[in-house]
């Protein structure tokens, strides 16, 4: 679950970082009463969950009210990469001394949380990493000890940190592992962390990344999920707890397992066709869950032709036929399925969808042979042949 | 031989009273698995189906002498389950629970690599053992799997059987599928189970299944250059799947170029291991390097 910018920043400032006083806003009027209230000059942030925001126009710098009027109308709204900006933080500018980076995520590899820090902050880091890597201090942290003082400080040092703020990046050096572990974070990046040229240490941006399977912990962090950012059909399928994900094609596919959706993707890719989303309808899943299923792949009116691959382990069969006939017996589907049915039950599935003889809908044997022929059905669709 | 699981092992699961639990626990005895024990907190003295139920991990060691443990219960609870059958002495732990935090699994490992050293876990997150004729630790549906000589090790469940399914049409079983789950911090790691197959008289041929995200199939494929002598045939899921975002596995994601299903095929191919573009190329691979004449099922 990523959060944006300013949710990540006072989840910070809980933990004890330094933040500039700001305000989350949806309208040009807020965004000016805000900067009013802050007090200039103020900078306003489009809060959308895509980097390159700067380049993109999204970030401006208002010296008076006639200006942060002006930046706060031409970025609401803006389409930044497909990101649509709904809402501006506004905090009062920082004067910039020195700009760093640090971050915490998990390292899959060693398996344990691996701390970067540079004094190199402000530009991507991958740059740094790839034409300073000297630059960068990568540091793993004993997941079970976790970080102390003294390594913070060796950190801080070790990357050339200015000496008279060693001690202050070690305190965010710690807030920022805090934060990663008290919060159930994947990641914390701060990029910049500024030095001021008062010398306080502080976190001018933030991208933090929560781990949903940890929700429950942290039930004050559950409405930070961002909903206003988020594709219509992947919402619906959250709160149905269905695995969607939109793709640009016109093949809609429904599958059980996340490998086996992909695979299939991959093979339906294969086959010339294009698929419109992943969907993986679980483990388990029965006739009523199927039926929703059908429902949000056809809520994409991109799709012409569906694609169901099961390999039932817990699934069964004959579970997902009596969804399918439950989803035609309601929706009335307009374009072809085609049905491939293995594992657990398919005999008394297969038999189910002979029986229930749907219209256009088309039985397949293998999963190759699936793929192709949902591809030369979409292609049909294309033309304008009635399916 | 098989990897993992056979004949000699002793089940108790964890979470045995549950629905689904109960469920896979007497499928997995309906195989042929020797199941010994339960454990369900406060519900120690009752039994599912003649299966004694304990309520601790300790109390289950001590009256049932399980060698293994399968962890069915809630993320929430799984991660202490895990480190109680491991402290009460537990050589194997497989943990099918999906859904387990990040940061617990991080620890769960951690702990486990320091305090219990020769203890190991498969899972979380993953469908289980199963060795085809001798023992199904997991919820893998074993009717479509043969005893044979190909070993299959799988961060995905469902495209294991698919896999499989392909394997067995072509006339081949298997020694051992291991499903290590596609979670961010698993037990055990593609490398931890080549070296079991490479060690095993049966395995003949290893298909190895992964996905995007992570550099797990980059190490097997380090692995597999500096110690593998049996053919590895690999697949990888995901070629289609768009930058950034999560397919699924918390695993499954892509960002950036490390972790892509090209980056991971090529490194595969890069140490000699053929990577079939589809789960049927796979199997046609895996016939044609064992040639006709290999004897399948046992």
């Amino acid at each position: 679950m990523d959060l944006l910018e300013y949710q990540g920043k006072q989840l910070l400032a809980r933990h004890g970082l330094t933040v500039s006083p700001g305000k989350a806003v949806t309208t040009v009027e807020d965004a000016v009463s805000a900067a009013n209230e802050i007090g200039y000059p103020v900078v306003v942030k489009a809060q959308v969950l895509i980097g390159g925001r700067g380049k993109a126009g999204g970030v401006k710098l208002a010296a008076d009210e006639a200006e942060a009027r002006e930046h706060a109308g031409n970025i609401l709204g803006m389409d930044i990469r497909g990101h649509i900006v709904g809402t501006l933080w506004v905090e009062h500018a920082s004067e910039i001394a020195s700009e760093y980076y640090a971050s915490v995520l998990l390292d899959r590899s060693a398996k344990q949380p691996l701390l970067i820090f540079s004094v190199e902050g402000g530009v991507e880091i991958e740059q740094v990493a790839k034409e300073s890597p000297e630059k960068l201090v990568r540091h793993h942290v004993d997941a079970l000890e976790g970080l102390s003082r003294k390594e913070a400080v060796a950190i801080a040092t070790a990357a050339g940190a200015d000496a008279d703020v060693i001690q202050g990046v070690a305190d965010a050096l710690l807030a920022l592992y805090e934060v990663w572990t008290e919060e159930d974070a994947t990641l914390v990046e701060i990029n910049p962390l500024i030095v001021t040229p008062a010398r306080e240490v502080k976190a001018l941006d933030a991208k933090v990344s929560l781990d949903g399977n940890a929700l429950f912990r942290h039930p004050e962090n559950q409405a930070l999920s961002d909903g206003e950012n988020e594709d219509p059909i992947e919402r619906l399928a959250k709160e149905q707890g269905v695995q969607y994900v939109k793709l640009d094609g016109d093949i809609g596919v429904l599958g059980n397992g996340a490998g086996l959706v992909m695979s299939t993707l991959d093979v339906v890719a294969r086959a010339g066709g294009a698929p419109a989303n992943f969907l993986d309808a679980g483990g388990g899943s029965d006739a009523e869950k199927i039926k929703q299923a059908v429902r949000l792949i056809l809520a994409n009116d991109a799709v012409k032709a569906v694609l169901f691959n099961i390999f039932g382990g817990i699934t069964r069969c004959d579970e997902v036929a009596r969804g399918l006939i439950a989803a035609f017996e309601e929706i009335k589907p307009s374009v072809p399925f085609v049905v491939r049915l293995d594992g657990t039950n398919d005999v008394e599935g297969r038999k189910l969808l002979q029986e229930a003889a749907l219209p256009n809908v088309h039985p397949a044997r293998t999963m190759n042979e699936a793929a192709e022929m949902v591809v030369a059905l979409a292609a049909v669709q294309s033309v304008g042949s009635p399916g | 031989m098989a990897v993992l699981v056979d004949e000699h092992t002793r089940l108790a699961v964890a979470g045995i009273t549950g629905r689904e639990g109960s469920f896979h626990t007497l499928n997995n005895r309906r195989y042929g698995t020797t199941v010994v024990g339960g454990v369900t907190p406060g519900k120690g003295g009752q039994d599912v189906e003649g299966i004694p139920v304990f309520d601790s991990w300790a109390e289950a060691v001590r009256e049932a002498r399980p060698n293994t443990a399968m962890i069915f219960v809630p993320p929430r609870f799984a991660a202490a389950s895990i480190l109680e059958a491991a402290a009460g002495g537990v050589e194997l732990l497989v943990a099918i629970t999906e859904g387990i935090p990040a940061h617990d699994e991080l620890r769960t490992y951690n702990t486990l690599k320091l305090d219990h050293p020769g203890t190991r876990l498969i899972g979380p997150n993953c469908p289980g053992i199963l060795s085809p004729g001798k023992a199904n630790v997991g919820i893998i549906p074993a009717s479509f799997f043969k005893e044979g000589n190909v070993g299959v090790v799988s961060r995905s469940g469902t495209l294991t059987y698919q896999i499989g399914n392909e394997i067995a049409q072509a006339g081949f079983g298997c020694s051992s599928i291991v499903g290590i789950g596609g979670d961010p911090v698993p037990g055990s790691s593609f490398v931890d189970v080549l070296e079991l197959f490479q060690g095993d008289d049966q395995t003949e041929l290893i298909v190895l299944s992964g996905e995007i995200g992570g550099s797990a199939e980059e190490e097997a494929a380090e692995y597999i250059a500096e110690h593998v002598t049996k053919p590895v045939v690999a697949y990888i899921a995901g070629f289609t799947a768009p930058e950034g975002k999560q397919m699924g596995h918390a695993g499954a994601i892509v960002s950036g170029t490390a972790g892509t299903a090209i980056a991971k095929a090529q490194a595969l191919e890069a140490r000699g291991v053929r990577v079939g573009r589809t789960p049927t190329e796979v199997a046609e691979i895996a016939v044609e390097v064992l040639g006709g004449a290999s004897a399948p099922a046992r």
